[in-house]
């Protein structure tokens, strides 16, 4: 984990002297992704963009071809990357909490993100539909989160670096009416709290 | 700013309605003596009655004119726009009226006031008094017996006149249906504004008629504040506030503003009210995810945790002598109301029928005697306000919609504030009487929700 923490810096560092490199001529506008590492590593897929540069074809002399822009990358540790390539929310039944079946490979995969980027710190925020009163979809919600906390941690994720909150119904995700907005608004959400790149 | 209704230079005379207190001087006056005039037919009929057709109270129809003296027509328009507002009275058109300039300290001409329809007639005059306060005298009549039942005297400053005049309304309403006032009272609320998914919650306090509305700042900056109420003496008002941060537990003065954010707690908090001694305050705590019912000690600071279920318990409710707590718990496997000692012991459930059942919230003492405990119910689709015996007998719905919730209670144990929400609209307050028949808008525009009644304002809030 060590070499790769040196690996990723030299990551940064190579993208910022290639940025400047870039500032003497025409410029692609668009951010320049890290220089790949040699340390190898499981990669989310990529996004939709192709990855790498294709290698320079022979030019039919004399036109002068413009290399195109680097591809547009979701920054591997960012909450971007967490939330693209793992998912943040998971949902729940009418009034349970207990984590669904389909619930279930997301926040394993949240927990392997999460190990793999170990100074990242989360706060697990847990809603509520409207069908039900304020006070008991706020103590549903605190229910919710700490399922989904407890959940993270029996994957190994260290208790320490979670919060749980409920925001009951007081922050629908669908402000919709009926039932498919109610599914969508029984919902936990993993926030990226610090520690992310 | 509200100034106290302070005592008059008056002496000597008995103070005659039972919320008197230092510093508000009422002062009986005598019946006055009829005059000698034209000789007037014996009227049929007997005391003003409370007139039942079909099951549905009829409201009493009474005459308002305005009083004499300065701001005297703002005075009767707030006593008469209470009375017409509880749906027990009906205020008549003052321009029908045939006897015009009454004098207060003389007997009305009754003939005149049966012909226009009356059976209750209110009048009154401002006057000044010393120190440059108003006195405000009132006396209600009863026209089919054609006697005085009730005669007042009020001293108090020219701001605090919509308070003299809610007082007198109180007085009208307590002599004529038998059951306690609640027109000198206040609510605090939720004022709520935006988009759905990012709603600006913040504290609103205003008179029950939707007078003097203020924005108390709250001590929790951009956080959502919900769930407010009053101490029992309406002096303070406990909330909660829930921001990326966490929650917590509010304390504030009315009067100063000052707020005090409570600390000890482990976990997430929400549900505050007071107990009716004014010296604790129940909520729930959730920690690692099991919410219960604690109680803690203002004085001390205590916490002393009520309930051990692993299941959801919140929203307590004080019985009225602070001895039982009602609260909601999903312990059964669905949301239903129980009963618990103050101390936490014998937690037993009142709630029957097929449904979920939240927001208990145990009735004041009403003049009619028994209490009660009122609810939200949700039942498939619909939601509904309700109320049962402390015991879960003689179980009520008064409302149906897509969504009801949150009652409280005003201090006569007879009427309810709650919020209504229609599907993908906004909430807004509305009022109804136990009986289900007397529902009404509450008078706020915008949109509220959360609301909480005070008790009786005493003379010096």
């Amino acid at each position: 984990m060590r070499q790769s923490r040196q690996a990723i810096a030299l990551g940064l560092i190579s993208s910022t002297l290639l940025m400047a490199a870039c500032a003497t001529r025409p410029a692609p506008l668009a951010p320049v992704a890290p220089t790949p590492t040699p340390t190898p590593r499981e990669v989310p897929p990529p996004p939709p963009p192709p990855a790498a540069q294709p290698p320079r074809p022979t030019p039919p002399p004399p036109i002068t071809v413009t290399p195109t822009p680097a591809p547009v990358g979701v920054l591997p540790g960012s909450s971007q990357d967490f939330v693209v390539s793992v998912g943040d929310r998971v949902y729940f039944d009418l009034d349970s909490s207990s984590i669904r079946a389909d619930a279930q490979p997301v926040l394993a995969a949240q927990a392997a993100w999460l190990a793999r980027y170990p100074t990242v710190n989360i706060r697990i925020e847990g809603n509520a539909d409207e069908r039900g009163t304020r006070e008991y979809n706020l103590a549903l919600g605190d229910h919710r989160a700490n399922a989904i906390k407890d959940f993270l941690v029996g994957k190994g994720v260290n208790a320490s670096r979670i919060t749980t909150l409920s925001y009951g119904k007081e922050r629908p995700l669908d402000s919709g009416t009926g039932e498919a907005a109610w599914a969508k608004n029984r919902n936990g959400q993993t926030v990226i709290t610090s520690g992310a790149r | 700013m509200r100034l106290p209704i302070r005592t008059g230079l008056v002496l000597g005379l008995c103070l005659i309605l039972a919320a008197a207190a230092p510093g508000l001087a009422q002062t009986a006056l005598p019946p006055v003596a009829a005059l000698a005039a034209v000789p007037t037919p014996a009227l049929p009929g007997g005391p003003i009655e409370i007139d039942v057709d079909q099951g549905a109270v009829k409201p009493i129809p009474i005459a308002i004119p305005d009083f004499e003296g300065p701001q005297g027509a703002e005075i009767s328009k707030v006593v008469a726009d209470d009375l017409a507002s509880s749906g027990r009275f009906l205020p008549l058109d003052k321009g029908t009226f045939i006897e015009r300039n009454l004098n207060t300290d003389i007997q009305p001409n009754f003939p005149n006031w049966v012909s226009v329809g009356a059976q209750g007639l209110v009048n009154g005059r401002v006057s000044a008094a010393a120190s440059g306060e108003l006195r405000v005298d009132f006396r209600l009549w009863d026209i089919p017996r054609q006697q005085q039942m009730q005669g007042s005297s009020l001293i108090s400053t020219t701001a605090n006149l919509r308070r003299v005049a809610h007082k007198i309304a109180d007085a009208v309403y307590e002599k004529l249906t038998g059951e306690g006032g609640y027109f000198d009272t206040r609510i605090v609320f939720i004022a709520e504004s935006g988009p759905r998914n990012a709603r600006v919650k913040t504290l609103r306090i205003m008179d029950q008629d939707g007078a003097n509305p203020s924005s108390p700042p709250s001590g929790a900056g951009a956080s959502l504040i919900l769930t407010p109420r009053f101490s029992p003496d309406g002096h303070d008002v406990t909330y909660m506030s829930l921001g990326p941060e966490g929650s917590a537990i509010y304390l504030m003065n009315i009067e100063t503003g000052r707020q005090e954010r409570l600390g000890g707690f482990r976990g997430d908090v929400s549900a505050p009210r007071f107990s009716p001694d004014g010296n604790s305050l129940a909520l729930s705590q959730s920690i690692n995810g099991n919410s219960d019912i604690y109680v803690m000690n203002l004085r001390s600071r205590a916490l002393t945790r009520l309930t051990t279920d692993p299941n959801i318990d919140t929203s307590p409710s004080f019985s009225q002598d602070g001895g039982q707590i009602a609260f909601t718990s999903d312990r059964a496997g669905s949301q239903q109301i129980y009963v618990m000692s103050a101390n936490g012991g014998g937690a037993r459930r009142i709630s029957s029928g097929s449904g979920n059942y939240s927001t208990p919230v145990w009735s004041p003492k009403s003049a009619s005697g028994g209490d009660f405990i009122a609810f939200t119910k949700q039942t498939g689709s619909t939601f509904h306000i309700g109320v049962m015996r402390p015991d879960g007998s003689d179980e009520r719905l008064l409302t149906t919609s897509y969504l009801d919730e949150g009652p409280t209670w005003a201090p006569n144990g007879r009427v309810l504030m709650f919020f209504r929400q229609a599907s993908g609209g906004d909430p807004k307050l509305w009022t109804v009487d136990v009986t289900g028949r007397i529902l009404r808008a509450a008078p706020y525009e915008g949109s509220g929700s959360d609301p909480a009644w005070s008790p009786l304002l005493d003379s010096q809030n």
